[in-house]
């Protein structure tokens, strides 16, 4: 039982993550390296997170368990707010990295483009936030042991698998509408971003009533979904050709930049 | 690159000229823009190779256009250029890790204290005195650190000298112990590990294959994937070693320092590693390739059997695997104790030769100019692989399974992620700088401030925010 659970919650949870990794990026060495900078960047976010949490717990008072919990609410905003930020320095970076090339090479267009850039950073940040937040469950998962013996929830495994799969694909989404608005200077979808990420985070603080966290989450992924495809440059027309296989165009893998 | 482009036209043509009246679109679109005709399919029938149809007669129109795409491509080209080698470098590296922390994770005698110590770090760790235990650890760093720079004179000492013949016979023993012994042993832990029973007649005959093949992988010839493969498996399981017999302390004193040692050594114009590379440059030999994991250069270790006079230099590269000078000493009585006796200093030996080696262009030109059936250069992109050090394997390998064995999968995973940045910075330096850097300060500085960073700051808090399933 433990390992049907383990790896159906592993597929859950990385499932479509991996299966976008094996189909448009593993076959670009630039893309893998993008992915995994784009992750190593949401890292130091969080390394810098936790440096603060961590300074303000030594600082507090550690009997009391609702300071504890305040200081905890306190990090995961403060967590998100710097992630964000990250993206933003991810994205300078990349367009600084950009001009580089260009001014190096007589060829007008880049190897990447900026919307390949997005979805692939996107991707790089969830994959390593879903993987903080659930390969230690996943391995607690194979081990022995009876889930919320203690009278918590029964579905800590599933829900949290379900959670994780959410996060990465909100990351990838938006990854592709903030880059996409820092290029056409629209800070309000920026601000729509973050806010959304903000709003997502704290709907978790009221697991384990997995009813009102996951629902709202799956519903801000559907739109961040559909908010991303438009600003990708996608649109109805292009998604019937697609799904009729008559635009080879349309699918990212053939993506040229214009 | 252009020879692709001729290359595919020729076999397009080579492949329509004898059946003129069967043409699928595409080389016929090949045709028409080439020579067009069973003309051109002629003349393209009488080329060998790619580069040599340059100067035939249709080609009029070609040229301009052929030296265009060049140009246009070369930019582009050297960008995923350099960005295939980095994947060409990570694959092999990711697999090393992946390899020592699923063998950590499950067998537990590499994370098991026996108390057993290399001879090279005498001082014990578990003292009473937080003071006495740093003190112990930093003069184990030093005597292990005082150890790697004479063996590494000595083996400088030797190439210069050209003593081929003991660098050869010095690696080829170390390799045969790794190959051999290491294994037998790990393969015991295994089979203990998941009580499979095995009589030892089955693992002897395993054990004898697996080790054969695997010298004459790496110090004859072999199939390039098999040599990479076994190299990829030694390094694994020197990392393990080191894992299991360096205290805890020491082993990160001494990766630190390693990596200090290993940033003078091949930039400080008197360092050992670069009077090696410098004086292997002058010979135009290739630097020891047999200890070095290649991502092409099969070919390199053919060389090994040409009877050229002055390759036996060549001999002694494709057999370079530093052994550790331990060997010479009784094997039995040390063997449980000395197996660090199979220390980094001979793989400090080449995890410095990063980078394209200038050499190879005029030995692969002999080559071709070798009558024995060789298939042409026609890739020119995938020639000039990139080379890492065996010793940039096992350390990084060493510190990923460190960091699972004594931390969680987050301190596994940021430490991997932190390695795999700081050899792609590597290699960046190494495309702008282009000449041999050393592969170990950056990636291990990373994997250091990160492994220390998660286990103490991150993984409370990430903790924490699974206790209660905050997602952020």
């Amino acid at each position: 039982m433990t390992a049907a659970v383990f790896f159906g919650c592993t597929f859950i949870a990385f499932g479509p993550a991996i299966a976008l990794f094996l189909f448009t990026i593993a076959r670009d060495p630039l893309r893998v390296i993008f992915l995994i900078a784009g992750a190593f960047f949401w890292l130091v976010s969080l390394l810098l997170s936790s440096l603060v949490w961590f300074i303000s717990v030594q600082i507090s008072n550690k009997e009391s368990a609702a300071q504890q919990k305040g200081l905890l609410i306190f990090g995961v905003v403060l967590s998100v707010l710097l992630q964000e930020t990250f993206r933003f320095g991810y994205y300078k970076l990349l367009k600084k990295a950009n001009e580089g090339l260009l001014t190096l090479s007589q060829e007008e267009t880049m190897p990447i483009s900026i919307r390949q850039l997005a979805y692939v950073s996107g991707l790089g940040f969830g994959f390593m936030s879903g993987a903080f937040s659930v390969v230690n469950i996943l391995a607690d998962s194979v081990g022995p042991g009876t889930i919320g013996i203690h009278g918590d929830s029964q579905h800590y495994f599933l829900s949290s698998a379900f959670m994780t799969l959410a996060i990465i694909l909100l990351h990838m989404f938006w990854g592709v509408v903030f880059f996409d608005a820092c290029e056409k200077q629209r800070w309000w979808a920026v601000a729509a971003v973050v806010i959304s990420h903000l709003i997502v985070s704290c709907l978790t603080f009221q697991n384990p009533q997995y009813v009102t966290s996951l629902v709202p989450t799956y519903v801000i992924l559907f739109l961040m979904g559909i908010w991303a495809f438009y600003s990708a440059g996608g649109s109805l027309r292009n998604l019937k050709l697609c799904l009729t296989c008559k635009d080879k165009d349309f699918l990212l893998a053939n993506h040229r930049p214009r | 690159m252009a020879n692709n482009a001729e290359d595919i036209e020729n076999s397009m043509e080579t492949n329509v000229s004898p059946e003129p009246t069967q043409q699928p679109q595409e080389p016929g679109g090949v045709r028409a823009r080439s020579r067009g005709g069973d003309g051109g399919g002629g003349g393209g029938g009488s080329n060998g190779s790619g580069p040599e149809q340059n100067g035939q007669p249709p080609a009029a129109a070609r040229p301009p256009r052929v030296v265009e795409a060049e140009e246009d491509e070369d930019e582009e080209l050297t960008l995923k250029y350099g960005a295939k080698h980095v994947i060409m470098l990570f694959v092999p590296v990711t697999l090393c890790m992946v390899v020592v922390v699923a063998t950590i994770k499950s067998v537990s005698f590499y994370t098991q204290n026996d108390g057993q110590r290399l001879i090279y770090t005498p001082f014990p760790e578990d003292t009473d005195t937080v003071g006495q235990r740093a003190v112990n650890s930093i003069l184990n760093a030093t005597i292990m650190i005082t150890v790697i720079i004479v063996m590494t004179l000595v083996l400088v000492l030797l190439y210069k000298y050209r003593c081929y013949k003991v660098i050869q016979g010095w690696l080829f023993l170390s390799s045969l112990l790794l190959l051999f012994f290491f294994s037998y042993i790990y393969l015991k832990e295994v089979f203990k590990t998941y009580n499979v029973a095995m009589d030892y007649f089955t693992l002897a005959v395993i054990i004898w294959n697996f080790g054969v093949v695997g010298m004459m992988c790496i110090h004859w010839k072999g199939p390039l994937r098999l040599q990479q493969a076994y190299l990829i498996m030694i390094s694994a399981l020197m990392a393990l070693v080191f894992i299991k017999y360096l205290p805890e302390w020491t082993a990160w004193l001494i990766l630190a320092v390693i990596s200090v040692y290993d940033l003078l050594a091949v930039l400080c114009p008197k360092g050992p590693l670069r009077i090696l590379v410098e004086t292997a440059q002058e010979r135009n030999e290739p630097i020891f390739p047999a200890l070095i994991y290649s991502s092409t250069m099969v070919w390199l270790v053919n060389m090994a059997d040409t009877e050229w006079p002055k390759r036996n230099s060549t001999e002694a590269a494709t057999a370079q695997q530093e052994a550790p000078e331990g060997v010479t000493s009784p094997a039995p009585s040390v063997l449980s104790q000395d197996d660090g006796g199979f220390n980094p200093s001979w793989v400090n030996q080449q995890q410095h030769q990063l980078g394209p080696i200038q050499s190879t262009e005029d030995t692969r030109r002999e080559i071709q100019q070798m009558p024995s059936a060789r298939p042409p250069v026609d890739d020119d992109d995938e020639e000039r692989g990139v080379k890492l050090g065996l010793g940039d394997f096992i350390f990084y390998s060493m510190l990923v399974g460190k960091a699972s064995a004594s931390g969680d999968w987050n301190t596994t995973l940021a430490c991997f992620v932190a390695i795999l940045i700081g050899l792609c910075l590597t290699l960046l330096l190494l495309a702008i700088f282009k000449k041999a850097l050393p592969a170990l300060p950056i990636s291990i500085f990373f994997g250091l401030v990160f492994y220390f960073a998660t286990d103490n700051l991150v993984q409370p808090f990430m903790d924490r925010l699974a206790l209660h399933q905050f997602y952020i």
